[in-house]
C-alpha cells in the first residue's frame, strides 16, 4: 500500500497516538516491536503491549491510553478469531472511532475478510516501514 | 565508461598483500562503497595469508572426529552417513500430522520433527478459553497421552529418531512420549529423539513460557538429568540458536548467546553433583542457516571449536563425547519472502547448501510457501528434494570439510569464534546467562540489530530480491494450506470427553504427586511419566507449575 506523498505528512494538533498490540499465544514479537519504533522514531506517541494479550486488556489498554489508533500483530494464524473478538469488544465498549489495522502473515483471502469486518488495512512481511507510517498519516483521523 | 585496459603493460607482480592493495587494487572501481554481510560484516575484497588467512592447522583445525572439531565431528563426515534429513511438521489433530509423517517417511525422510500448536506450547489443553482460534492452527494438538499415542500411531518409537519441538511444556511432552513407549513395551534406553527444551532462548527471543528463568531452568534440568540417568540415545535439551537469530540477532549474537545457554545448563547441572562427562554428550545445538553463505559456514565451524574449548578448558571435560557440538540446523524462515514466493525455492537451496559445507548432523529445509501459511505436502516435498539433489548430486559429500583451508572461510571462522567469545565473557560478568536474561541484556542486543536490519532494508543498504529490489506489481499465487476450524471443535469434543473418562482417584492422586515433587524441588520426570499415564493433561501439569513456580509476563521492552 503506497500513499502519494503529495497528501502527506497531514498537519495535525498533536501527536498520532497509537497502541502496537500483540494478542493470543504466539510470540512473533520481531514486527511488532520493530514498528512500533519505527513510529515512534516517526514522532508519534506509541504504546507497546508487550505479548500474550487478550482482546480484553487490548480495548481496556486503548481505551486508557486514549489512543487513535490500534496496529495489532498476529503471526499465530488465530487472525480470523482475533481480529472480530477485537472490533466486538471496542464497539461493546464504545470504543469503535479507534482505528484497528494489523499486520502479520495472513493469507490474501483472509485479507478481503477482515476488511469487510471493519479492520482497516492488513500489512504483510515485507512492508517497507514508511508505508506503514503514511498509511496512518492518511487514515488515522487525529481528534481534538 | 571504464577505463581500456592497457593490454602493454608487463607482468606485474606484487611482493605483498599491502603492496598489492596499495598500488595495484586502490586505483581500482568497486561498484558499492561497502561490502557487508548481512550481520553488519564489513568484508574484505580478499584474505591472504597475509591478512587473517593463515591458521595454525594442529591448533585450530586438526583433524574430522577430534578435538577441536572445527572440520566436523565424526571423521568419515557424510562419506560414512548423510545428515538425517528431519523436516519439521505438525497441525491439526494428531491424526492429520501422523498423515503427513508417513508421508514424509515414504518420501525418503530419516527422521521425524514435531511441531505443536501454540496452546500445546503455552501449557494450556484445547477446552481452555485461552486456546480459542489456536488449536492446531501452527501445529498439532496434543495434551494427552491418547494425542501422543494417535500422533505416532503405526510408527515404532525404537525405529526412528523423533525431535519435539517444545520447552516450556517439554517435561508434559516428555512424560507422553516415554510414558507411551512405556506402554508399547519399549525400554527408555531404545528410544533415540530430541527434545527442543530449552528455555532461556524463550526469554531471549522464542516467547514461550509459563514460569520465570530460574524454575525453567530447574525443569529444563531435570529433563537432562533424567536422560543421562535412563535414557541415553535422548537428546534431552537442543540449544537453540534458531529462534534468536529469527528474531533479528546477528550471526555472532546467535553464537554467543546459544554457547552462553548451554554454560548456563552445564553451570546447573554441575550444581546438582552432576559430573561433566556424564551429560556433556547428550547436550544437542540448533543454528539458523541465514542467507549469508561464507558467514554461516564459518559460523558452525566456530560452533564447533568454541564449545569443544570451552568444555575442556573450562569444566575439564575428559572425553571426545563431551567436546562434541552435534547441531540440527533450520534454513531461515526470515529470509523467505511472501512476494514472488518461488524464490525460495533457491534461498532454501543455498543455505541448505551452507549447512552441508558447515558440517550440519540433521537439517529442516522450509517450504516455499512458509511465509503465507503452514507448507502444503508439494512444498515440503520440494523442500526434502532440495536435500537429496545436495546430499546425492551435487558432489560436495565426498571430501570432509571441503572449505578447510579457504583462506576466507577460516578468517571468518576465527573473527566469529574470537568475537562470540568476547560477548561470553560479558555475560560471564552478569553472572551467567541465567542473569542477563533478567537484565534484559540479550534481549535488548537483538531489538537493537533487529531494528538496524530494517533501517538498512529501508534504505536499500540490504537487499531481499523481489521486495525491495526487482518487485513485481501483482502476485504469484501458490495454494495453501488451510485448517478447518473443525478441528479445534473436534479437539475439545475430545478433551471433554477424555477428562470425562478418567480414574478420578488416580488422577488427583497424581496432580498431588506433582506438586509435592515440585514444592520439594525434585526431578519431576519420573513422576510425571507416571502422572500422564493416569490422565493427567498437558495443561493441568502447566496449572501446578503456574501455582508452584509463579508466572511469567512479557516486560515488553521495545
Amino acid at each position: 500500500m503506497t500513499v502519494k506523498k503529495d497528501k502527506v505528512p497531514q498537519v495535525t494538533q498533536r501527536p498520532i497516538r497509537i497502541l502496537v498490540a500483540k494478542a493470543g499465544l504466539d510470540g512473533h514479537d520481531r514486527g511488532a516491536k520493530v514498528i512500533a519504533r519505527a513510529l515512534r522514531d516517526a514522532g508519534m506517541e506509541v504504546v507497546y503491549t508487550g505479548l500474550h494479550q487478550t482482546t480484553e486488556n487490548i480495548v481496556r489498554a486503548a481505551i486508557q491510553e486514549d489512543v487513535d489508533c490500534i496496529g495489532l500483530s498476529i503471526l499465530s494464524g488465530a487472525h480470523m478469531t482475533l481480529f472480530p473478538e477485537l472490533l466486538k469488544q471496542l464497539k461493546r465498549d464504545g470504543a469503535e472511532d479507534i482505528v484497528v489495522f494489523g499486520g502479520g502473515i495472513i493469507p490474501k483471502d483472509d485479507i478481503e475478510a477482515l476488511k469487510a469486518l471493519g479492520v482497516k488495512q492488513i500489512f504483510i512481511p515485507g512492508t517497507h516501514t514508511q508505508d506503514v507510517i503514511d498509511w496512518i498519516r492518511a487514515n488515522v483521523p487525529v481528534s481534538e | 565508461m571504464t577505463k581500456k585496459p592497457n593490454n602493454k603493460a608487463p607482468f606485474s607482480k606484487s611482493s605483498s598483500y599491502s603492496d598489492w592493495r596499495s598500488a595495484t587494487y586502490a586505483a581500482q572501481r568497486e561498484r558499492l562503497p561497502k561490502f557487508n554481510s548481512i550481520s553488519f560484516r564489513e568484508q574484505p575484497e580478499i584474505v591472504t595469508p597475509e591478512n587473517g588467512g593463515a591458521v595454525d592447522y594442529h591448533k585450530d583445525l586438526g583433524y574430522p572426529g577430534e578435538y577441536p572439531f572445527t572440520r566436523g565431528i565424526q571423521p568419515t563426515m557424510y562419506r560414512g552417513r548423510l545428515w538425517t534429513m528431519r523436516q519439521f511438521a505438525g497441525f491439526g489433530t494428531p491424526e492429520d500430522t501422523n498423515q503427513r509423517f508417513k508421508y514424509l517417511l515414504d518420501h525418503g525422510q530419516t527422521g521425524l520433527s514435531t511441531a505443536f500448536d501454540m496452546p500445546s506450547l503455552m501449557g494450556y489443553d484445547p477446552d481452555h478459553p485461552r486456546s480459542l482460534g489456536e488449536v492446531g492452527r501452527e501445529g498439532v494438538s496434543v495434551s494427552t497421552l491418547d494425542d501422543m499415542d494417535a500422533l505416532f500411531d503405526g510408527i515404532a518409537l525404537d525405529q526412528v529418531t523423533t525431535s519435539m519441538t517444545i520447552n516450556c511444556t517439554a517435561t508434559a511432552a516428555f512424560a507422553f512420549y516415554f510414558a507411551l513407549a512405556k506402554q508399547r513395551g519399549i525400554g527408555f534406553n531404545q528410544i533415540g529423539g530430541t527434545i527442543q527444551n530449552d528455555m532461556l532462548k524463550e526469554f531471549i527471543a522464542q516467547k514461550e513460557w509459563i514460569s520465570p528463568p530460574t524454575p525453567s531452568v530447574k525443569l529444563v534440568c531435570d529433563v537432562i538429568q533424567f536422560c543421562a540417568n535412563e535414557a541415553p540415545k535422548f537428546n534431552p535439551v537442543s540449544i537453540s540458536g534458531y529462534h534468536i537469530r529469527e528474531a533479528g540477532s546477528t550471526a555472532v549474537q546467535e553464537l554467543a548467546f546459544t554457547i552462553a545457554d548451554g554454560l548456563a545448563y552445564v553451570d546447573h547441572c554441575i550444581g546438582r553433583g552432576m559430573q561433566i562427562d556424564d551429560f556433556a554428550p547428550r547436550l544437542s545445538f540448533f543454528f539458523d542457516i541465514h542467507n549469508d553463505f561464507f558467514e554461516e559456514i564459518a559460523k558452525l565451524r566456530a560452533a564447533r571449536r568454541l564449545w569443544a574449548r570451552l568444555m575442556r578448558e573450562r569444566y575439564g571435560a575428559k572425553t571426545d563425547a563431551s567436546c562434541k557440538l552435534r547441531t540440527h540446523a533450520q534454513t531461515a524462515g526470515v529470509s523467505l519472502t511472501a512476494q514472488q514466493p518461488v524464490n525460495n525455492v533457491v534461498r532454501v537451496a543455498m543455505q541448505a547448501l551452507a549447512a552441508v559445507l558447515g558440517g550440519v548432523q540433521s537439517l529442516h529445509t522450509n517450504s516455499m510457501d512458509e511465509t503465507l501459511s503452514l507448507p502444503t505436502e508439494d512444498s515440503v516435498r520440494v523442500a526434502l528434494r532440495t536435500q537429496q539433489i545436495i546430499a546425492e548430486e551435487s558432489g560436495v559429500t565426498n571430501v570432509v570439510d571441503p572449505l578447510g583451508g579457504s583462506y576466507l572461510v577460516e578468517r571468518l571462522t576465527n573473527e566469529i569464534e574470537e568475537e562470540a567469545l568476547r560477548y561470553i565473557k560479558q555475560i560471564d560478568a552478569m553472572g551467567g546467562m541465567l542473569h542477563a536474561v533478567e537484565l534484559g541484556f540479550p534481549q535488548r542486543e537483538i531489538s537493537e540489530a533487529a531494528y538496524q536490519f530494517q533501517l538498512e532494508l529501508d534504505a536499500g543498504k540490504q537487499t531481499v530480491v523481489g521486495v525491495n529490489k526487482y518487485p513485481e506489481g501483482g502476485e504469484q499465487e501458490i495454494p495453501t494450506l488451510k485448517i478447518e476450524h473443525a478441528v479445534e471443535t473436534r479437539q475439545i469434543e475430545k478433551i471433554r470427553e477424555f477428562k470425562l473418562n478418567r480414574d478420578t482417584v488416580a488422577h488427583a492422586g497424581a496432580l498431588k504427586d506433582i506438586e509435592q515433587t515440585c514444592r520439594e524441588d525434585r526431578n519431576v520426570v519420573p513422576v510425571l511419566i507416571d502422572a500422564v499415564a493416569v490422565g493427567v493433561t498437558l495443561g493441568e501439569v502447566s496449572d501446578i507449575y503456574r501455582k508452584v513456580f509463579g508466572v511469567y509476563t512479557d516486560p515488553g521492552m521495545l
